[in-house]
């Protein structure tokens, strides 16, 4: 599981690497901002926010799990981070997909 | 590189990751907040045009963001695409420079 | 339960390929009794280690069904899918032949990690005193019961992508070390193991702690190491 969760936290980083500098290039137009709202209502682009806030969710998650292990006293749980990472990456994803 | 280089780009980058886990959850929940109920352009820019509280905790996010990026995308590219070296680090710096810029533009324009 | 196995083993070198042989199953039949039955009676050139054969000495680690193990300790109800087994041997390795790895690199690794204690007192000085409930001895305590199995190292992801790295049984036994109050040789093993070869390359897959069969957790004491080397840089003194 872990190891699953490593490759999620490495490969969503570099999605968020991407991503960044477009999205401050977006908010740096902010004049157009209804234009581009609007733009935002298709459903594509919906699930890519989706996506984003997800793959930032996870991320997340998993970076706490590693500076968990390399910070905190070892304990039985840091064996089940991974899992917990994971289940918060999901209800993140979850949350935002119900309040669209 | 140093070994103590390499070190203390890994203490920033462990110190950037705590600043951020803190400002992502701000901003995440926020976001969720804001989406509620739909967005408009006016609606957004009366919350933050002219709020130095968040342009001082975006700046913030943006700085740290700029830090923890290429220092993640530098293990990135030495592990799955075997680019290390001089070269490789200053196209990261380079990145990191373009982040910061865009990101603190960004910033001037939402909350200026 | 079927009457016989049918067991794929790796033949050759880095280049070599699975050869099939049908066993005979048994009760309590461990993977280490699959694999002697097969050199003992069905091809005698077939090549692989084993010693105690009683979960003591580690010599007889082989990846079975895709995982590092110790293969006397492995019995073949837990892990033959529908009466299939496949056998190599351990990864990130150089294989000599058959099932049979090249441990020197791992060994040396050790050495290359400032692995060995290095003392300050004489004959002529009065004894250490440690004691066993003390934070650095409850740490490292908890990590000197490894046996240089490489199973651990056989199961590194880090290893696949970068060769120099020490691995996790090296780091490890550095970590018992940075632990050992009356070592002298402090400042050289932090050196030993930070740097690209060294501690911080651990991405904490945690496939070491997973698989270590005494329960070692090489990943904390990694943790370990990277919080020492980076107080030490932190303070100048790397």
């Amino acid at each position: 599981m872990s190891r699953w969760l490593a490759y999620a936290h490495r490969l969503s980083g570099i999605a968020l690497a991407v991503f960044l500098p477009v999205h401050f290039w977006v908010l740096s137009r902010a004049l157009e901002l209804d234009a581009f709202l609007a733009w935002t209502e298709q459903p594509a682009v919906k699930l890519a926010e989706w996506g984003l806030v997800t793959l930032l969710a996870l991320h997340l998650a998993g970076g706490l799990r590693v500076l968990a292990l390399e910070f905190l006293p070892w304990r039985n749980w840091a064996k089940g981070l991974a899992a917990g990472a994971a289940a918060f990456a999901l209800a993140a994803g979850l949350a935002f997909a119900l309040a669209l | 590189m140093s070994a103590r280089s390499e070190t203390l780009l890994w203490v920033a980058q462990r110190a950037s990751a705590g600043l951020l886990a803190l400002c992502v959850t701000v901003h995440l929940a926020t976001i969720l907040y804001a989406v509620q109920g739909g967005l408009t352009g006016a609606e957004i820019l009366g919350r933050t045009r002219g709020n130095p509280a968040w342009a001082a905790f975006y700046t913030m996010f943006v700085l740290a963001a700029a830090v923890h990026a290429p220092i993640g995308l530098r293990t990135v590219l030495a592990e799955w695409f075997g680019w290390r070296g001089r070269a490789r680090d200053f196209a990261l710096i380079a990145f990191a420079v373009v982040l910061a810029g865009l990101g603190l533009r960004a910033v001037s324009t939402v909350f200026a | 339960m079927s009457a016989t196995l049918r067991v794929k083993v790796w033949r050759g070198g880095a280049d070599g390929a699975f050869q099939e042989f049908e066993v005979p199953r048994r009760e309590s039949q461990t993977v280490l009794d699959v694999v002697t039955h097969i050199q003992r009676a069905l091809d005698p050139t077939l090549a692989y280690r084993y010693a105690c054969r009683v979960g003591m000495c580690g010599s007889c680690a082989m990846t079975v069904n895709g995982a590092a193990r110790w293969t006397c300790r492995t019995h073949v109800d837990k892990v033959a899918n529908k009466g299939e087994l496949t056998i190599a041997p351990l990864r990130n390795l150089p294989v000599i032949r058959d099932l049979v790895t090249d441990m020197r690199e791992f060994f040396d690794k050790w050495a290359r990690a400032a692995g060995q204690f290095r003392g300050a007192r004489t004959r002529a000085d009065d004894f250490a005193r440690v004691s066993p409930q003390s934070a650095e001895r409850v740490q490292a305590d908890a990590a000197i019961e490894c046996i240089g199995c490489a199973v651990c190292y056989a199961s590194c992801d880090v290893l696949a992508r970068l060769p120099e790295y020490l691995g996790p049984a090296a780091l490890n036994r550095a970590w018992t070390l940075v632990n050992d109050v009356r070592d002298a040789a402090q400042a050289e093993r932090l050196r030993a193991v930070a740097g690209d070869a060294g501690s911080l390359s651990c991405h904490t897959h945690m496939s070491c702690t997973e698989r270590c069969p005494k329960n070692i957790s090489p990943t904390a004491g990694i943790a370990g190491l990277k919080r020492a080397v980076a107080r030490a840089a932190l303070a100048g003194e790397l």
